[in-house]
């Protein structure tokens, strides 16, 4: 008899690569799956429901099934993935220096004077001159 | 990351200006790349460049080696100062991922 193909496996894996490659490009863009990954763990789960489906297919109905070494492959691959994003998510981002020396709420915040994006120079003096309030935003930069 | 959180700012800059507060982002990319930046993502605020991270260091938010080729660049960080020049609120993330939200400072500036 033919064995026919483990489809669970393929799709589990699938899953668990659109969980990987789904952060950056489009999760990172809300709120509220970017600050907590929820969506990439939820689809990491459905990816490990998928797998060990079709292991469990595998190796219980092997003259039905085929999979068991793709299965095993892609399961130790899908769980390298999954600790390459925790880590990633909750490690490595947490990696950052403290403030410690940033003024604190209630001190005066220093002036400086920066260009631009067309190269002319304003000062936070100014800017505190012609507004209420000014919000600075410290970021990365590099895109 | 970061054309996430500033995305969600300049969708709120109208409320932004309604109360009289000015947005400034700051980073070490050079006048030139933050131009390209302001002109493929839309941004309308103001963005200033610290390419020597001067003003980073100042504000103690200096993520040393963390850029491109181990230079210095800024953390994730921002400061709320009012007229006076004092510091009303600052939200200093220690996660690279989590970033303040306008709601936030909009929270914040209806209570000033």
């Amino acid at each position: 008899m033919k064995r026919s193909w483990n489809t669970p496996i393929w799709a589990g894996f699938a899953v668990t690569l659109l969980a990987v490659f789904s952060y950056i490009p489009f999760f990172i863009r809300f709120p509220i799956t970017r600050d907590f990954p929820w969506a990439n763990l939820l689809l990491f789960l459905i990816g490990g429901g998928l797998l060990a489906a079709g292991l469990h297919r595998a190796f219980r109905q092997p003259d039905r099934y085929r999979g068991k070494v793709t299965g095993v492959v892609f399961s130790v691959l899908a769980l390298l993935l999954c600790g390459l994003f925790c880590w990633g998510n909750f490690v490595f981002s947490r990696r950052v220096p403290s403030a410690s020396g940033a003024p604190h709420v209630g001190q005066q915040a220093p002036d400086f004077t920066l260009a631009d994006a067309s190269g002319k120079s304003v000062a936070l003096s100014d800017l505190r001159k012609t507004n209420r309030a000014v919000l600075l935003i410290f970021y990365r930069g590099y895109w | 990351m970061c054309n996430s959180e500033l995305r969600g700012f300049e969708e709120r800059l109208p409320e932004f200006r309604a109360r009289g507060v000015a947005i400034a982002a700051i980073s070490v990319d050079s006048n030139e790349e933050s131009r390209k930046l302001c002109q493929s993502q839309g941004y309308s605020f103001l963005f200033l460049s610290d390419p020597q991270a001067e003003v980073i260091r100042r504000y103690g938010v200096l993520h040393p080696g963390a850029g491109e080729g181990g230079r210095d660049i800024a953390r994730p960080a921002e400061f709320l100062i009012d007229a006076s020049g004092a510091v009303r609120w600052a939200n200093l993330t220690e996660d690279i991922r989590v970033r303040a939200r306008p709601q936030m400072v909009l929270s914040e500036l209806d209570r000033l």
